[in-house]
């Protein structure tokens, strides 16, 4: 008998969830929900929902940190933020939370490219444009998303290409001279593949020596690793292009536990270091002292350009499907002050404060 | 003064696993109004519900195999270590090997039974302590998967695909955009699955005779000895049990994310565990009920969205809430235990 009445007592609580479930969207379905003074705040200000991959790096909690703080409650922005922890199943769940939710704009920066169509296209169906920010996704119908911000990371390859051009020449060296090695990204990656192409084509159009291309992970740790092993097997090498800042540091570290000189002078025997991302603040002050010849910014700081893009989708705009954001070059070398790449100029900024 | 006795007297004529039970789901009704009244927006449509059923299918299937070795007295803590492997070998049976989704049925089968056979022999027959079997177990399954492939990667085999979008639609249940599109509500394949699970077994455990001997294996060892109950058989089973559900669990994991991955279902033993606790199974064993369970796993999740809603998100304050959450319940449990002691002997 008893469990019996239990058993009761369990139907009976499960069917008030679902009626109460059911009553609670009739009643917002039959009218204004804004009854809570919250919500009546909360409708002045545009939402916005912002699944971040996950917080693996300074460049990507810079870029957290870009979006948090251009859109806040005083500009008239509610931005919910989601750390997608490196997983497309917690973003896909973020999503379907946001448009529950109902925000007005979802901001993805999705940690794989495959893998969305299903889920943008609720947000579609729900009425919510999203704006893709760093990598892009593989979806069939290319209007599952309103707009993309990002790098261009063959650009930025190109241009510390192009730099490393003009240099060598002002310091009157061949292009047969320079033997250089590339230490890679994580092998896939769209930055790895936009850099790596960068300086692979510049090294075939100007006759370099690319001697080797060893993935170092964008990390410290096998950022010295590789370039201790590229040390052992070639002794010529007088250029070392990171494919960002970590691996550059521990290249360094390599390069002077090998007993060599870091530094621009490569007619002395010197090994010039350059690099890219321009966030950590460890390289930026090596880039000072010259350790760091070049650095090509890969500019983390999305934000006001997302909330240029959304201001625009919320006057009924339709912004362009791929904007870049701007990125510079930093340099301590005053000798080259700008770098040219398909006729535009690109000017090299000094490092400061 | 009669108010009291009377309600001493249902306090009393419950047992142990009926009041934890009633605890539980009261709190996760208390919780989720609160969370309309509160937040209102999404908390009031019942696909947030639904939402959180598709995200947690293979949750609701690992905690109710949890749930019963923890009611024989053991633990398993491999379940999320089979999940990811499971996982893992269905994709790439799927995507690299062009297999068919029944064979890829069986395989996740086929990996739970494994499991089940080894873990369960060794704890029920050898007599190995269960946390250190399912240990080994979980590194085994973490290192295989690995093994088996490093990179995550999604299927893209077009028949998965197409299982893993089927929607089951639940009628008068949808909602309205704000673009006036009528979107129905739906639940997933696996939200079924783990429904049909959560039942089917909460009736073993309440009317079958080795759902009872569960109970009474982790209730007193010893008094299960007298009444004749097979101790050794009984433990082994409720460890194939949990390893062959956690078997079917990768499986529906697998159908919701639609790919394999090392760090899939990272921790999921230790929410299992914790859903279960929340769900009125007590770690001493004997106390527990599948349909707490399934309100644990609810309210775990809810409380998750809810944090996740508000804007506090990060990994750490999901962590910080679960604790919370699972400290409170405890401390619920017990105030209530000592008060039902104390009716039973005033």
């Amino acid at each position: 008998m008893k469990t019996v009445a239990n058993l009761a007592m369990v139907l009976l609580l499960s069917v008030a969830l679902i009626a109460g479930c059911g009553s609670s969207s009739a009643q917002k379905d039959s009218g204004d929900s804004g009854s809570s003074l919250e919500s009546k705040e909360a409708g002045k200000l545009i939402t916005v929902g912002f699944s971040q991959l996950g917080a693996e790096s300074d460049w990507r909690s810079a870029n957290t940190i870009s979006m948090q703080s251009a859109f806040v409650p005083e500009e008239g922005y509610n931005l919910i933020y989601k750390n997608g922890q490196q997983k497309q199943v917690n973003q896909i769940t973020a999503i379907r939370t946001f448009i529950q939710q109902e925000v007005d704009y979802i901001v993805l920066a999705p940690v794989t490219e495959s893998g969305w169509d299903s889920v943008l296209g609720e947000a579609r169906d729900a009425g919510i444009p999203v704006i893709l920010v760093d990598r892009r996704v593989d979806v069939a119908d290319k209007t599952l998303y309103s707009c993309w911000v990002g790098s261009d990371f063959e650009l930025e390859g190109r241009k510390m290409a192009a730099w490393i051009d003009s240099y060598t020449k002002r310091i009157g060296l061949d292009a047969s001279e320079l033997h250089i090695v590339n230490i890679q990204g994580t092998i896939g990656s769209t930055a790895q593949i936009g850099r790596t192409r960068g300086l692979a084509n510049a090294a075939r159009e100007n006759g370099w020596d690319l001697m080797a291309e060893v993935s170092g992970d964008f990390t410290e740790t096998k950022g010295r690793e590789v370039m201790a092993g590229l040390l052992k097997r070639f002794d010529n090498i007088n250029i070392v292009y990171c494919e960002n800042d970590n691996e550059a540091i521990g290249a360094i570290d390599a390069i002077e536990a090998a007993g060599k000189k870091v530094g621009s002078n490569i007619r002395k025997g010197e090994i010039m270091v350059v690099s890219f991302d321009g966030v950590n603040k460890e390289a930026l002050d090596y880039a000072k002292e010259g350790k760091i010849s070049c650095i090509a910014e890969c500019n983390p700081l999305h934000g006001p350009r997302v909330r240029a893009l959304v201001d625009m989708l919320v006057e009924g705009e339709t912004p362009d499907k791929f904007n870049y954001v701007d990125e510079r070059l930093f340099s301590s070398i005053p000798d080259v002050t700008e770098v040219k790449v398909d006729g535009v100029s690109y000017p090299v900024q000094g490092i400061d404060e | 003064m009669k108010k009291t006795s009377e309600k001493s007297s249902i306090f009393t004529k419950l047992n142990d696993t009926s009041l934890l039970l009633i605890i539980t789901i009261v709190i996760f009704f208390a919780m989720y109004i609160g969370a309309i009244i509160f937040q209102g927006g999404g908390f009031t449509k019942p696909q947030m519900l639904f939402n959180i059923l598709n995200a947690n299918a293979a949750l609701i299937i690992t905690s109710v195999g949890l749930s019963i070795v923890m009611i024989t007295g053991g633990i398993d803590i491999s379940v999320g270590g089979v999940v990811a492997l499971v996982s893992m070998c269905c994709a790439v049976y799927l995507d690299k090997m062009g297999g068919s989704i029944i064979g890829s049925i069986f395989i996740a089968l086929g990996i739970g039974l494994l499991y089940g056979l080894v873990q369960g022999f060794l704890v029920a027959y050898l007599d190995i302590q269960p946390f250190i079997v399912s240990l080994a177990g979980m590194f085994f399954a973490r290192g295989m998967t690995t093994i088996v492939n490093t990179a995550p990667f999604n299927v893209e085999n077009a028949e998965f695909v197409a299982l893993k979008d089927t929607r089951i639609i639940v009628p008068g249940m949808g909602s309205y955009t704000r673009k006036g599109i009528y979107v129905p509500a739906y639940v997933e394949i696996g939200v079924i699955v783990a429904l049909v699970i959560v039942l089917l077994l909460f009736v073993v455990l309440r009317w079958t005779k080795l759902g009872r001997s569960f109970y009474a294996v982790g209730g007193n060892k010893q008094s299960a000895l007298m009444l004749g109950i097979n101790v050794k058989r009984t433990k082994f089973l409720s460890h194939l049990i949990c390893s062959v559900l956690a078997g079917i669990a990768g499986y529906v994991y697998f159908l919701h994310v639609g790919s394999g991955s090392a760090s899939h279902a990272m921790g999921m033993e230790m929410n299992a565990i914790a859903s279960s606790i929340i769900g009125g199974t007590m770690l001493t064993g004997g106390v527990g009920n599948l349909i707490g369970t399934l309100f644990g796993v609810l309210s775990l999740c809810t409380i998750q969205t809810i944090v996740a809603s508000a804007g506090l998100d990060d990994a750490w304050w999901t962590g910080i809430t679960i604790a919370a959450m699972l400290c409170i319940f405890l401390i619920i449990q017990s105030v209530v235990m000592v008060q039902k002691q104390k009716a039973l002997k005033g």
